[in-house]
């Protein structure tokens, strides 16, 4: 991986950042709202339940992690349709630019405007809504590592799917988070679920986080190895993500893919 | 003679279509190469595989130095959501550029692009255009430089001065140009040597002035109706 090139990929997104609204709006406005309509919900659901039960520390807090999980992903499919958007394949694989150099780029673009969404999140729930990390303790900090890295993980997989089936198909990217999320126990614990959907979920980084998060709240201490489980399936699920995506590049320039993106010619 | 690019018996099948058929061919230092023939002929399939972003189904491409091979082409044009500089600037880190705003300069100046430095690309005009697809090529100052219809859509005073551009650039120095036209005045003005294809093979190579006449033909332009026609007539 060359550094001035990935350099290169990143100053791109910042171009088109600078002086555009419509990208950096979305960068926190949804993450924003999200946060502003489960926050009143929390504290609604804590004045009518008499259980003691903090809905803030669980319900705001999985909203808040879920969503910087959307985030990271979408930062790096959203970099990448940039270029399938302005038809710059061409360009750039025709370059020196390789594909890791790309890749690199595209998740350091995601570092930068993950980081914006999440520091507004923090900024939001700790004023207005009174959430505490201090509630979870130094583990937050893998509980966001392991989202950071699965979300990065599904980006590369998304966008190895753009690239192997066209333009068109960047509406199959869209809702992978929401598909996901019945499965990764973000709101309720695993165990609701039917069997078949817990043995998917055992499957899923988020859920490791989902539940170490919730037995915190609950006055239990983290166990370590669920942390460790969701932090070796997020990392295998970044290796199959950067293999699935050069085993897709090497098949758009084998079959002439890359030279005719738009055309969509390879089904 | 030492080359820049050497080329043999390359060959791309698209299923049981052979795009491209066993050419063989090579370009020399300052050399300027037409590479001719009608849609479909196999040009941009060529030009494609030695670029790398299309894998050959056999033979073999020697680039003299990968990292000194630049291209512009009329289906590639730069983001035009990016300012002429910050496109330049762009690729000027992934081509690895020293001295960048010197050269950003040189090439501003170069290709008449210094009072729209600031502009977006996408309002740049065709000719504009293609000299900021020009200035990107020339960033690097490559050994090889691949022109796929540098000219097309261009009105005939831009034309003439791209040329004069790419002509100045194959003399000065030590780059060698492979390039791609429908225009056969053009490619008799600019070209040292040309290559006729016609679905995928190489049928005709020489001297673009000498051609016509060893071949019975008046023009550069009736020899290429008569390649694109009748291949097997020649």
């Amino acid at each position: 991986m060359n550094p001035k090139r990935l350099y290169a990929v990143v100053l791109r997104q910042f171009y088109l950042m600078r002086g555009s609204l419509s990208r950096v709006l979305p960068l926190f406005a949804w993450v924003t709202v999200d946060i502003v309509l489960w926050g009143f919900l929390t504290r609604y659901l804590n004045s009518v339940a008499s259980t003691g039960f903090s809905f803030v520390a669980t319900l705001l807090g999985a909203v808040l992690l879920w969503d910087f999980f959307m985030r990271v992903m979408q930062g790096v499919t959203m970099a990448f349709f940039e270029d399938v958007w302005s038809r710059n394949f061409l360009n750039f694989f025709a370059s020196p630019l390789t594909i890791w150099d790309y890749l690199g780029g595209l998740v350091a673009s995601s570092i930068a405007t993950s980081s914006v969404g999440l520091a507004a999140m923090l900024l939001l729930a700790g004023l207005v809504f009174g959430l505490s990390f201090a509630v979870y303790g130094t583990i937050f900090i893998p509980f966001l590592m392991i989202l950071f890295v699965f979300g990065i993980a599904l980006g590369v997989m998304a966008t190895a799917l753009v690239l192997r089936l066209g333009p068109a198909s960047e509406w199959f990217v869209w809702p992978i988070p929401a598909l996901i999320a019945p499965f990764a126990g973000v709101f309720y614990p695993v165990s609701v679920l039917p069997r078949w959907m817990q043995v998917v979920a055992r499957a899923l980084p988020p859920a490791y986080v989902f539940e170490s998060m919730r037995a915190i709240v609950m006055g239990h201490s983290a166990a370590r190895w669920p942390v460790l489980a969701g932090a070796g399936l997020a990392l295998a699920y970044l290796g199959l993500g950067c293999w699935i995506f050069e085993r897709t590049y090497r098949y758009a320039v084998r079959t002439g893919l890359i030279a005719r993106y738009s055309a969509e010619s390879v089904n | 003679m030492e080359k820049m690019l050497l080329v043999s018996e390359l060959r791309k099948n698209f299923g049981a279509v052979a795009a491209v058929d066993g050419v063989t061919f090579g370009v020399g230092p300052g050399e300027i190469v037409g590479l001719l023939g009608p849609n479909g002929a196999g040009k941009t399939t060529t030009i494609s595989m030695i670029l790398g972003i299309l894998e050959p189904s056999g033979g073999q491409i020697v680039i003299e130095d990968r990292s000194r091979m630049n291209f512009a082409a009329v289906y590639a044009p730069l983001p035009g959501n990016l300012t002429v500089t910050e496109n330049l600037r762009i690729f000027g880190l992934i081509y690895g550029v020293e001295d960048f705003p010197k050269r950003l300069a040189e090439l501003l100046k170069q290709f008449d692009l210094e009072k729209y430095r600031n502009t977006k690309a996408g309002l740049l005009s065709s000719g504009e255009q293609t000299r900021l697809c020009l200035a990107k090529a020339m960033l690097n100052k490559p050994r090889l430089l691949l022109l796929d219809e540098p000219t097309a859509s261009l009105d005939p005073a831009v034309a003439r001065e791209i040329r004069a551009e790419i002509k100045d650039f194959a003399a000065r120095g030590q780059g060698a140009v492979l390039w791609t036209s429908h225009n056969m005045h053009e490619v008799e003005e600019v070209c040292d040597r040309v290559l006729f294809l016609s679905h995928g093979k190489i049928l005709l190579e020489g001297d673009p002035k000498m051609l016509p006449e060893r071949h019975g033909r008046k023009t550069l332009e009736d020899l290429f109706v008569a390649v694109a026609r009748e291949p097997l007539s020649l």
